[in-house]
C-alpha cells in the first residue's frame, strides 16, 4: 500500500481563525486504498485540518492537493464533486428532513439516478436499520443511527475518498464497534478512508498509518502498529500506564 | 351570516399576507436575515401591474406574469448587491438590518422619483361581481384571491418538498456548512429564494390591487409589516407557520373591524406580534429541533 499513488496530499498547511493560529504547517498523505487516521485531543486542530480539505474554512497558506486538483482553489461546494466527502463531526444530518431525504442530499451532485438506486439498495443493505427507519424523520433517529445515516449520506455521492470527524463520538462501546466495522468494510470494498478519532486505541486498530496531531501540529507519525506500540502514544492516547 | 362573511373575507386579506409573509420567513430560513425591504416588493410589483394594464394595456395573464418576473429580478438583485457580501463575511445581524431598512428607503424614493406620489388607481384589475354561496354573497375578488392563494401554496410546497432545488433549500435552511459538503451552492440557493420569495410577494401585490386599486411608493409599508408580523406568528422561517399566520392575521384584522373597532385594527396586529414575541418567540411552528451532538 505503501507504493500506491497519493490521493490527497497536504502541504505546510496553515489555518488561523482570527488570530488564533489554529493549524501549523501539517503536512500528511493519504495513499489510494489505505486508511490513515489522524488522532488528537480536543481542541488539537482535527476538525480544522479536515475543514481546511473541504473547504469550510479557508487556509491561510499550505498546499492541498486531491487527485490533481487545487483544494484551495476552490469553494467548499465544488469539492466534493471531485470524489472527497465528509461525515463531519456532530453528524450534522438534516434533522427535520426523512432518512431518505438525507440519502438523496448525499447524492445531490449526481444525476444518474439508476445508479443513484443501486447506492441505495447497496448502502440499505449494509445499513438496515436506515432501510426499516426511511420514511422516518432523521431528527428523531437515536446517535448511532444518525451516524449511520451520516456515513450513508457521505457515501451516496459515489466518493473516491470518505473523510471520517470522530464517528465514535458519544456512542456505547457496541456503536463504536459498529460503527468501525462499517468503516472498515467500506475500506475493503475499495474506499480510501481518512479518519479522525479521539478513539485512538480502535482507529490505530483498523487504520494502516497514523498521524497524531497536537495543539496545532503533527507530532508523530507512522504505521498504525508502530504508533500503538509506542510509549508516549500509549500514554498519551490509551490509557497506559507503563 | 354576517359573522362567517367576515371570516372569508379575512381568510382572503390573511391570504396576501400569507404570500407575502412567505418571502419573509423563506428568506429568514436561509440567511437569518430579516429582509425589511421585502414589504416594498409588493408596491413594485403593484406598479409592474400597472404599468403592464394601464400604461401598455396588456391583457391580465402578461401583467401578473411581468408583475412576477420583474420582482423576482429585482429580488435577486438586491440580494446581489446589497446582501452577499454581508452574509459571504458573516457580518453581525444589525448591519443586515440596517442595509435592509436602507434598501427599503432607496426603493420608496425610487419609485415616488418614477411615478410621483399621487396614488394611481387600477380598477378592475380583477373580474368583480358577487357570488351567492348558499345565503352568503361573497365577492368573487375575495373568492379568487383565496383560490389563487391556495393553488400557489400547493405549488410552493411541491416545490420545496419534492424537487432538487426545493430539497437543497431546506438543507441549506438546516445546515448550510452540511449542504455546502454535499455539494449546494448556497449562493444559487439563496438567489433562489430571493427570487421566489419575491414572485409570490408579486402574486400578493396583484390579489392586493384587486381588493384596494389605488398605489403609492409606500403601500408596502404596513403590508409588510403585517406580513412580517404573520411571519413571527406563524414561527420565522417555516414555510406552512408563514401561511398559517398570514390567515390568522387577517381573520383577527376582519373580525375587530366586524365588532366595530376598525380603528384599532393596526394596533391588533402589533398587540398580536408583542404578544408573541412575550409568550412564544419562535412562534406557532418555529424550529425547536435541535441536533443531537
Ligand atoms: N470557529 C472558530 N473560531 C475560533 N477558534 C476556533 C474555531 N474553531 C476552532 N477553533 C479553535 O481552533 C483549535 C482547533 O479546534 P478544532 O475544532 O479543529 O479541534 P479538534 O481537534 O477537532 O477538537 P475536538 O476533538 O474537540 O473536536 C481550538 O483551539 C479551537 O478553540
Ligand atoms: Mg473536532
Amino acid at each position: 500500500m505503501a507504493d500506491n499513488k497519493v490521493m490527497l496530499s497536504v502541504k505546510d498547511l496553515e489555518v488561523y481563525y482570527g488570530s488564533i493560529h489554529a493549524i501549523k504547517k501539517v503536512s500528511f498523505e493519504v495513499r489510494e486504498g489505505e486508511i490513515v487516521t489522524l488522532i488528537g485531543a480536543n481542541g488539537a486542530g482535527k476538525t480544522t485540518t479536515l475543514h481546511a480539505i473541504s473547504g469550510l474554512v479557508k487556509a491561510k497558506s499550505g498546499e492541498l492537493d486531491f487527485c490533481g486538483s487545487n483544494l484551495r482553489s476552490m469553494e467548499a461546494h465544488r469539492i466534493i464533486r471531485l470524489g472527497l466527502a465528509q461525515v463531519p463531526e456532530g453528524r450534522r444530518i438534516f434533522a427535520s428532513m426523512t432518512v431518505q431525504e438525507n440519502l438523496e442530499m448525499g447524492a445531490y451532485i449526481r444525476r444518474d439516478s439508476a445508479n443513484i438506486q443501486k447506492d441505495f439498495d447497496r448502502i440499505f443493505e449494509r445499513l438496515p436499520r436506515l432501510k426499516e427507519r426511511r420514511r422516518q424523520i432523521a431528527g428523531t433517529l437515536s446517535g448511532g443511527e444518525q451516524q449511520m445515516l451520516a456515513i450513508g449520506r457521505a457515501l451516496m455521492s459515489n466518493p473516491k475518498m470518505l473523510l471520517l470527524d470522530e464517528p465514535s463520538m458519544g456512542l456505547s462501546p457496541l456503536l463504536v464497534n459498529e460503527i468501525f466495522s462499517i468503516i472498515r468494510d467500506v475500506n475493503q470494498s475499495g474506499m480510501t478512508v481518512l479518519l479522525v478519532e479521539q478513539n485512538a486505541k480502535q482507529a490505530l486498530e483498523i487504520a494502516n498509518r497514523a498521524y497524531v496531531l497536537e495543539t496545532g501540529t503533527i507530532s508523530m507519525s507512522g504505521t498504525a502498529s508502530d504508533l500503538a506500540a509506542d510509549p508516549k502514544v500509549r500514554a498519551a492516547y490509551l490509557g497506559a500506564a507503563d | 351570516m354576517e359573522f362567517l362573511t367576515q371570516i372569508i373575507n379575512g381568510l382572503s386579506q390573511g391570504s396576501i399576507f400569507a404570500l407575502v409573509a412567505l418571502g419573509y420567513s423563506m428568506v429568514y430560513g436561509i440567511t437569518q436575515l430579516i429582509n425589511f425591504a421585502h414589504g416594498d416588493i409588493i408596491m413594485v410589483g403593484a406598479y409592474a401591474t400597472y404599468v403592464m394594464l394601464i400604461l401598455a394595456g396588456t391583457p391580465l395573464w402578461a401583467a401578473i406574469l411581468a408583475a412576477v418576473l420583474f420582482c423576482a429580478v429585482v429580488g435577486v438583485v438586491i440580494e446581489q448587491v446589497a446582501y452577499q457580501r454581508l452574509l459571504n463575511k458573516n457580518a453581525p445581524r444589525i448591519s443586515l438590518l440596517i442595509t435592509a431598512i436602507g434598501v427599503s428607503m432607496l426603493l420608496q424614493n425610487l419609485f415616488q422619483l418614477i411615478f410621483k406620489s399621487d396614488a394611481k388607481s387600477v380598477s378592475n384589475v380583477l373580474p368583480s361581481f358577487p357570488v351567492p354561496i348558499g345565503p352568503l354573497e361573497i365577492s368573487s375578488v375575495t373568492l379568487i384571491t383565496i383560490a389563487t392563494s391556495v393553488v400557489i401554496m400547493i405549488l410552493l410546497q411541491l416545490l420545496v418538498k419534492k424537487t432538487r432545488i426545493g430539497k437543497a433549500m431546506r438543507a441549506t435552511s438546516e445546515d448550510a456548512g452540511a449542504a455546502k459538503l454535499m455539494g449546494v451552492s448556497s449562493r444559487n440557493t439563496i438567489a433562489f429564494t430571493f427570487a421566489v420569495g419575491s414572485g409570490l410577494a408579486a402574486v400578493g401585490a396583484v390579489l392586493y390591487v384587486g381588493a384596494y386599486p389605488s398605489i403609492t411608493p409606500y403601500m408596502g409599508s404596513l403590508l409588510g409589516l403585517k406580513a412580517f408580523v404573520a411571519a413571527v406568528l406563524g414561527g420565522i422561517g417555516s414555510i406552512p407557520g408563514a401561511m398559517i399566520g398570514g390567515l390568522l392575521i387577517g381573520v383577527a384584522e376582519s373580525l375587530t373591524k366586524a365588532v366595530g373597532l376598525s380603528q384599532i385594527t393596526d394596533a391588533v396586529v402589533f398587540g398580536i406580534l408583542i404578544l408573541v414575541l412575550l409568550i412564544k418567540p419562535t412562534g406557532l411552528l418555529g424550529k425547536n429541533i435541535k441536533e443531537k451532538v
